[in-house]
């Protein structure tokens, strides 16, 4: 005892109240790791907030549309020239002649509500609506052929630009400047607001209507890329769950531990970190070219997603079935049950929350996932609606991260609005998914 | 069992893929990224005037979109490539070799190149042999090839503020930058009578046109290989620099972009349709002839594109930028005969 007390007094310890240089050494270290994890994760939230904010900065107005109320009188010698109501004859009237229609409608509201503009000229009352409006008129009018004869309140777009001044993005000193769009045409959306004739309001279109074309922006939505996603996330759960989860259960409780499965397990956890545009390569190759199926379609998308996303499952699948205690499969066996009656009735179930977990996870992931679908022709320009499942799958579609990167790429700023209103709705369609599994990892999931 | 279940439907399904390939009832079209904007705004006033469905347009850019185009006939193949070149002998050859033997060209009008920098930026009123002392890798200075020795504008042309070089050029896979480099740089080169002095040093013209068109690489000539959206972000974040812009993208950006004269002339779709703007180029689309009559709407497609309504002076494509082609009627013509290329 004294010897072990001398020993401490020869090693120079005056007291225990004053810290000697190596204490405060290590606590200055531990200070100071904690001082580099709270910068890291300042850093982290600081990236975060940056990008939501410049995204609803830029997004949220994609949300919202500039719309006028027109008195629109359909009159017979314009629209309907045979006078039969006949949807077919009257087809032959395009666009165009609707247009016309429209423009005389406008110019008569001017008229009416005696708005005098300056240097206001009959192009730029031309082209004060929206393209996209002719063609939702005729289609309202085709669907509806008594209408013609009467006067009907519509409401259409206002051209990008002028819903682009409502939003900030086009001002009076820009219009000058801009060949799109003149000063007098932005006085004149202001008069009409002051009678109460214009307004911005909840745009549901962006949410429902298809892509259009550069000429319209104001007119994009994401309906079709929200199907063609949805029908991809219904190809890929539809494959990847049963596959996944048969070969993680043969491996994990049925097969011999050998070289061959070693070899395997190897290879699943490659395959989880192979870049996803090779799975896009292949797609192409073996789905398209090989087995004929058609491009642009949802069906392709899904196939080559289901094969990236297979390892995540299996993965996550065989974490879960090895976290079920082996106590509860050897009672089953122990009463006398097969070895499939012990993992279908016991193993499996109590499994279910994490293989689900994982699950949804690999969608999530999937659904975000661009590079593969450049390759099978899946960033393109579709109007038409896919059909109803399962002959749907194989109608040309869209999808949400491939139109974002479509709409990034086009000539008109409005579009940027729209690119960032898509990845909006695409990151509200991630947070529901992972907020689902977290539930459900929290509610169901039983731990030994 | 359920398992069991799963994976019965996921058989099923399978079976069906397997069995799909049903027929295909819109027109598929892939290529250029110039022709892109011009393509939908057809496709979406087709699928709106008439029974058709609307055509699936992609991009990708012109090698790209004849690349495919020539994978075969058949209905997981594309019926219309666009581009914004002429199709190659080489990509006849191969399209040939896959069974694509006949092959309608169609030329729809023309696309204007222009240079542009930022709106608040000074007035340049450039000459292609600016570009070209601007940007070659090597210039000739009193009969010597030399690295590029120009940093500032007013070095190549007094008549220029003292503003560094810099230019924002479209990527080697753009078509865009083909015509860029012959009927800019080359064209430049010629002028300051670089050419024929190369000719003499290295006795073939051949040689000397590939010194010629070769850009510096010295930070002062930027590849851009995205797309016109990346170099107006370029141009913003480096208000001294000069991008190379299409016609119709600097036409729906005239309030952040001011653009430059070339040889005095001011591009605009008249300039170029007359023309006196030097740096233009034929845009095109190649039709599979062979899938007409079996794909409902591809030559209803075609006639409806280059149809006065659509490409003519006053059409929504004029509006948006591209140059009518005076030949129109030729065109329309030859889409009606189904004419081939020999």
């Amino acid at each position: 005892m004294t010897d072990a007390s001398a020993q401490f007094e020869g090693r120079g310890r005056p007291s225990l109240r004053v810290q000697d240089a190596r204490t405060r050494r290590r606590n200055a270290a531990e200070k100071r790791f904690r001082a580099y994890g709270l910068v890291a994760i300042g850093v982290g939230i600081l990236a975060l907030f940056v990008l939501l904010a410049s995204i609803f900065g830029n997004g949220s107005s994609a949300f919202f549309q500039t719309k006028i109320q027109l008195q629109v009188p359909l009159e017979e010698k314009a629209l309907d020239k045979s006078g039969t109501r006949d949807p077919e004859a009257m087809k032959k009237v395009t666009t165009v002649g609707y247009g016309r229609v429209l423009k005389a409608a406008l110019a008569d509201l001017i008229a009416r509500e005696g708005i005098e503009i300056d240097g206001l000229s009959k192009r730029d009352i031309d082209s004060f609506l929206s393209k996209e409006a002719p063609a939702q008129l005729r289609n309202h009018v085709l669907a509806n052929p008594d209408l013609i004869g009467t006067t009907i309140a519509f409401e259409v777009m206002t051209n990008g630009r002028i819903d682009g001044y409502f939003k900030g993005r086009v001002s009076l000193d820009s219009a000058e400047l801009d060949s799109n769009v003149s000063p007098a045409q932005l006085h004149l959306a202001d008069a009409l607001k002051d009678r109460g004739l214009l307004g911005t309001g909840f745009n549901l279109d962006f949410l429902t209507a298809p892509d259009a074309s550069d000429q319209r922006p104001e007119a994009a939505g994401l309906g079709v890329a929200i199907i063609g996603s949805a029908y991809m996330m219904i190809v890929v759960l539809c494959l990847a769950l049963p596959i996944g989860v048969a070969a993680s259960i043969y491996l994990e409780e049925f097969a011999r531990k050998n070289w061959l499965t070693d070899l395997i397990e190897v290879n699943i956890a490659n395959l989880a970190a192979v870049p996803s545009i090779v799975f896009g390569i292949l797609g192409l190759a073996i789905f398209i070219n090989f087995a004929g199926l058609p491009q642009s379609a949802p069906i392709v998308g899904g196939l080559v997603l289901t094969l990236m996303t297979l390892p995540t499952i299996i993965i996550s699948t065989r974490a879960a079935l090895r976290a079920v205690p082996p106590s509860i499969k050897d009672a089953a066996l122990g009463i006398g049950a097969s070895k499939t009656q012990a993992v279908f009735h016991h193993v499996l179930p109590l499994a279910a929350p994490g293989i689900l977990t994982g699950t949804i996870i690999g969608l999530a992931q999937a659904l975000g996932e661009t590079a593969p679908l450049l390759l099978i022709g899946m960033v393109a320009f579709v109007r038409e609606y896919p059909g109803a499942p399962v002959e749907g799958f194989f109608d040309p579609a869209s999808a949400l991260p491939v139109q974002v990167y479509n709409w990034t790429q086009r000539a008109d700023p409005a579009f940027v609005e729209r690119a960032s209103g898509a990845i909006i709705v695409l990151l509200a369609f991630l947070v529901v998914m992972n907020t689902i599994a977290i539930v459900l990892r929290r509610r169901y999931e039983r731990r030994w | 069992m359920k398992t069991v279940k799963y994976t019965v439907s996921a058989l099923a399904l399978a079976a069906v893929s397997a069995t799909a390939a049903a027929a295909r009832d819109q027109v598929q079209v892939a290529g250029s990224s110039t022709v892109l904007p011009y393509a939908t705004i057809v496709a979406e006033a087709f699928g709106e005037n008439t029974d058709f469905p609307t055509p699936v347009v992609e991009s990708g850019g012109s090698s790209a979109g004849l690349k495919k185009f020539c994978e075969g006939v058949g209905e997981n193949t594309i019926d219309i490539a666009n581009a914004s070149r002429k199709i190659k002998d080489k990509e006849v050859a191969a399209c040939a070799e896959a069974g694509v033997s006949d092959i309608i060209e169609v030329r729809i009008g023309y696309d204007g190149i222009v240079f542009a920098s930022d709106i608040n930026g000074p007035e340049f009123a450039f000459t292609p042999a600016d570009w070209y002392k601007a940007l070659a890798a090597e210039v000739v200075v009193d009969g010597e090839l030399v690295a590029n020795p120009y940093t500032k504008w007013n070095e190549v042309n007094p008549a220029f503020p003292d503003q560094d070089i810099l230019a924002f050029v479209p990527g080697t896979k753009h078509g865009t930058r083909e015509v860029f480099e012959e009927k800019v740089i080359l064209a430049g080169c010629e002028e300051t009578g670089a050419l024929e002095a190369l000719v003499g040093m290295k006795g073939d013209e051949k040689a000397a046109e590939g010194t010629c068109m070769a850009l510096r690489t010295d930070g002062r000539a930027v590849d851009i290989d995205g797309d016109y959206t990346e170099t107006l972000a370029r141009v913003d974040s480096n208000k001294a620099g000069f991008g190379v812009f299409g016609l119709a993208f600097y036409e729906n950006n005239t309030d952040k972009l001011r653009v430059a004269t070339m040889s005095g002339v001011v591009p605009s779709t008249e300039s170029i349709a007359s023309g006196e703007y030097p740096v233009s180029r034929p845009l095109y689309f190649y039709i599979k002839k062979a899938h007409i009559g079996v794909i409902p709407g591809l030559k209803e497609y075609a006639e409806f594109f280059v149809s006065d309504d659509m490409a003519g002076p006053d059409g929504p494509l004029a509006a948006y930028g591209l140059v009518s082609d005076p030949e129109l009627a030729a065109t329309q013509a030859m889409v009606a005969a189904e004419e081939t290329m020999k």
